[in-house]
């Protein structure tokens, strides 16, 4: 048992040695980096951070960031929540090839997509809106949420619908206020994955965005660029683009190895 | 095949238990005969799983030995201790087919494969499961599965002791009966030393020779069936077996007589000479009839369940029931109720205290 | 049983409408651009299947498709044995198991342009500490923009390092789902370590390792931002994979025909290769 616990002890120290590196950085002036190795900062520095907070196109760019993802979130939940259910519960025409088909959506790659997205949202006037890229990251999250609650939904047993039935529930007050509690783990598991595949996608995110809803992880790409590598920089912003992601997976994290033990191929 | 003895075993899930609370087993002695068919009966929570992990050597104890035909394999892992155990979820091997199931135990062993092939054939032949041995375990249905964790088992000839622990949960109610008849033939046909772990009294009562009955991590009464019935060792014992269970009346002792509701009652034999808090009155109500006189009592409620009829009745604060056949009085009527002598014992907290009159011989 | 009913459409219909609404209006327009010849100014000709005859035997294409099978294939390779080992060798319960999860999940809620970022300051030769630790601790020649293996390392190093916690996690969520009684049997038949992984862990992770090896799949079949923003396909072409091929040719070089034909055909083969997968991975439990 303690010689075996070394395997993810070690794993982890590889996992945190380049976040740990991107944290030093961002303490460090871009003087020092660029001077030469040094395994923590020499002149430790907050001067990267206060840019970040209070320059409005970077801290904008974290705004941007959040708002869009959470719209997406929101949306891929709740749409998804219908469907799942309905593939959960009910043969209908075309259900297995409609399933395959929303998870193909994953498999088509973002790259692909870039330029006909920027046409389609620039046709419909919804370019440079988060709206935009919350609409466009539906498009690989919606599949996943449903995905991943239809697993959760196939181990709710099916007396359950059939009792609130009998007892004279409507079909939405059932829903609402009877499924969905019963499978509040799958909510905030499909969530969690929403979240975090918005938050890290980049492409379709700078495709869909110029200035008023540009996201952080672009905001960074551009800084970087023009202002010849200011590393310290560079490294505080990413370093704050972890944050949000670690406060999400610390509130599932109880459910996040149960998430995925029920879904189905 | 083997004797087993159980010497001094107490355990605890804690590792530094302070009083007799913190012991899931309290302090076993046993010997389980070789070839016997025992049950394991009691409550949920009783610690009868705790004993017979630590039989299985799943558990070491934290006090006390295991010997095996007199060989101490207290420390002794499971493969060593050469047993079989079968769960009350069927425990299969998904990919393999029945018949590989059958054979993993031997072919872990590295029993030659002529011999492995003529085991699983008799095994299956017993369990009736030859037709399916070439499907997929995975595929089959709860009862089938549940034979084929059975058949791993018995599938070795040289085991020590197999033991069940409750498998017949999640087997529906209609196949349970033939599984349970099925597996007491089992053993007729190989005569090894069976453990049977239940909290359900028939399952206990027709599966085995000696049935040991336990509560809160203690032996209350090992006995034979009829042993259990007639003369339970202890109230609860009375209790849990029969159905309804055994009156249980509080009393009070005055000059060697028990005094229930301030009427004496005939007992089977003389009180054991001892000191006690609390002192009841046990009859069964298979022994308890209505007659012209005796104690007397108000009906409450009565039952017809077919065979007999369930009578309820109220005596002061305590209720007493009996079974008679016919003639059922009306709820609400006084009737007198008669305890049969030979048959109604005096309990001191909880433990028998009568000794045994000429009639119970 | 499920039951058959048509309205179940009605609850389907929103996911139906967004996801079609991304899907099969890009999709269409990719389609479009695929068959026709643009010189600007919003002219088109038809130019039919030509090419997809000139993407399906150019060079360029079979060398971009040949770097991303070999990246798959060694993601796929490394990254599900020891997922599976890492999630083997986890504690099952206690205080211990929600901070190594935390911990290990980590890297895949940071940006990828980041992911790539980080890696590229962590690697850089003098200031990196990978870099600085590799050439002057150990004092091992490594540049990976000059080297292609260097560059190569790198890359499947990185990937091995975001995306390993996801096959750990999958893995993981199988293992803990298996009953206590399960290992107690196996004790009980005198099964060794082997033959408990291979009859009852790997058997009952069988559903999650298909769900991790299918994502696993696709998503590195994509991958872009982080190679892009690692390498940016280099040195030279060494690590430039088929969407960095793709987005050089769409957005660099303004092939549009081209690019949306190599779009369709590395779609088609994503597909293909998905498919092959679930049915290889399922094809037991349908019989």
């Amino acid at each position: 048992m303690q010689k075996r616990s070394i395997v993810p002890i070690v794993y982890i120290l590889f996992l945190m040695l380049p976040i740990y590196w991107l944290v030093a950085m961002s303490f460090k002036t871009t003087n020092e980096i660029l001077a030469g190795f040094s395994l923590f900062p020499q002149t430790f520095t907050w001067d990267n951070y206060i840019t970040i907070f209070t320059d409005p196109t970077w801290y904008w760019g974290y705004i941007n960031s959040i708002i869009y993802v959470s719209i997406n979130t929101v949306l891929s939940v709740t749409v998804a929540l219908p469907a799942a259910y309905a593939f959960s519960r009910y043969r209908f025409l075309g259900d297995k090839h409609l399933f395959f088909w929303l998870l193909t959506n994953r498999m088509a790659p973002a790259a692909v997509f870039a330029l006909p997205f920027f046409q389609l949202y620039s046709a419909v006037g919804f370019f440079d809106t988060h709206i935009a890229v919350a609409l466009a990251h539906c498009l690989f999250n919606i599949p996943l949420a449903v995905w991943i609650l239809e697993g959760f939904m196939s181990s709710v047993p099916k007396e359950l619908d059939e009792t609130a039935f009998v007892d004279g529930y409507s079909f939405p007050r059932f829903f609402t206020t009877i499924f969905i509690p019963s499978i509040k783990a799958g909510v905030g598991v499909a969530a969690f994955f929403c979240f975090m595949f918005s938050w890290v996608e980049l492409l379709l995110a700078k495709t869909l965005t110029a200035v008023e809803a540009k996201p952080i992880a672009a905001t960074m790409t551009r800084t970087a660029s023009s202002a010849g590598y200011e590393l310290g920089l560079l490294a505080a912003a990413g370093t704050l683009t972890i944050i949000p992601g670690a406060i999400v997976i610390y509130f599932v994290r109880n459910y996040i190895a149960k998430g995925f033990a029920m879904g189905r191929v | 095949m083997a004797k087993i003895t159980l010497s001094k075993l107490r355990h605890s899930y804690y590792p530094d238990p302070q009083g007799p609370e913190d012991y899931a087993l309290k302090m076993i002695d046993l010997d389980w005969t070789d070839g016997g068919a025992y049950a394991l009966l009691g409550p949920s929570g009783c610690g009868k799983s705790t004993l017979l992990n630590i039989i299985s050597g799943l558990l070491v104890p934290s006090e006390g030995r295991i010997l095996f035909d007199d060989r101490d394999v207290t420390e002794l892992a499971p493969t060593q201790r050469n047993i079989a155990q079968v769960f009350q979820f069927p425990v299969i091997y998904d990919t393999m087919s029945v018949r590989d199931n059958l054979a993993f135990p031997l072919r872990n062993r590295g029993v030659d494969e002529a011999t492995v092939a003529r085991r699983v054939a008799e095994i299956a032949e017993m369990l009736e499961v030859t037709d399916i041995l070439d499907r997929k375990a995975a595929a089959l249905s709860p009862d089938n599965k549940q034979k084929v964790s059975m058949g791993r088992g018995l599938v070795r000839e040289d085991v020590n002791v197999v033991m069940f622990d409750e498998p017949l949960t999640v087997i529906d109610p209609h196949l349970k009966w033939k599984l349970r008849s099925k597996l007491k033939e089992l053993h007729q046909r190989v005569r090894a030393t069976m453990i049977y772990v239940t909290h359900d009294q028939t399952e206990a009562l027709t599966f085995a020779d000696q049935v040991v009955v336990m509560q809160d991590g203690e032996i209350v009464q090992i006995g034979t069936p009829v042993d259990l019935f007639e003369r339970p060792a202890h109230t609860f014992v009375g209790h849990f077996i029969g159905s309804p269970g055994m009156n249980i009346l509080p009393c009070e002792t005055r000059d060697g007589a028990a005094l229930f509701q301030g009427q004496q009652i005939p007992l089977e034999g003389d009180i054991v000479p001892g000191e006690g808090k609390r002192t009841e009155i046990g009859v069964r109500p298979e022994f308890v009839s209505l007659a012209e006189s005796g104690v007397e009592a108000v009906v409450r409620k009565v039952s017809d369940v077919g065979r007999h009829i369930v009578v309820e009745t109220q005596v002061g604060e305590d209720r007493v029931a009996a079974i008679i056949k016919e003639n059922a009085p009306e709820t609400g009527e006084t009737v007198h109720l008669n305890f049969r002598p030979d048959r109604t014992r005096l309990y001191r907290d909880g433990w028998l205290a009568t000794t045994a009159g000429e009639a119970a011989q | 049983m499920k039951t058959e009913n048509q309205r179940a459409w009605f609850l389907v219909l929103p996911v139906l409408v967004l996801v079609a609404f991304n899907a099969l209006i890009p999709m269409m327009t990719v389609v479009n651009y695929s068959v026709q010849e643009t010189f600007g100014d919003n002219l088109f000709f038809w130019q039919g299947l030509d090419w997809y005859e000139q993407i399906l035997t150019s060079e360029r294409f079979h060398a971009a498709l040949g770097r991303q099978f070999l990246f798959t294939g060694l993601i796929l390779v490394i990254e599900v044995p020891l997922g599976i080992a890492i999630a083997l060798s986890m504690p099952r319960q206690g205080f211990w198991v929600p901070v190594c999860l935390v911990l290990m999940a980590l890297p895949m809620l940071i940006p990828w342009n980041v992911v790539g970022a980080m890696w590229n300051i962590f690697t850089l030769p003098d200031i990196g500490l990978l870099g600085y630790f590799l050439n002057h601790t150990l004092g091992i020649n490594y540049d990976m923009t000059q080297d292609p293996l260097a560059a190569w390392i790198t890359i499947v190093t990185m990937d091995v390092w975001h995306w390993t916690s996801l096959v750990v996690l999958l893995a993981y969520a199988g293992l803990v789902s298996i009953p206590d009684a399960y290992y107690q049997a196996a004790k009980i038949d005198g099964a060794s370590n082997w033959a408990v992984f291979r009859f009852i862990q790997l058997p009952k992770m069988k559903t999650v390792l298909t769900i991790a090896i299918l994502l696993r799949f696709m998503d590195s079949f994509n991958i872009y931002t982080e190679p892009f923003v690692l390498t940016g396909g280099g040195p030279g072409n060494s690590t430039t994979l088929l969407s960095i091929d793709l987005v050089k040719m769409a957005l660099g070089q303004f092939d549009l025909g081209p690019a949306a034909a190599m779009s369709l055909i590395y779609f088609a083969i994503t597909l293909g290769v998905s498919w092959l997968f679930y049915t290889l991975m399922t094809k037991d439990d349908l019989n």
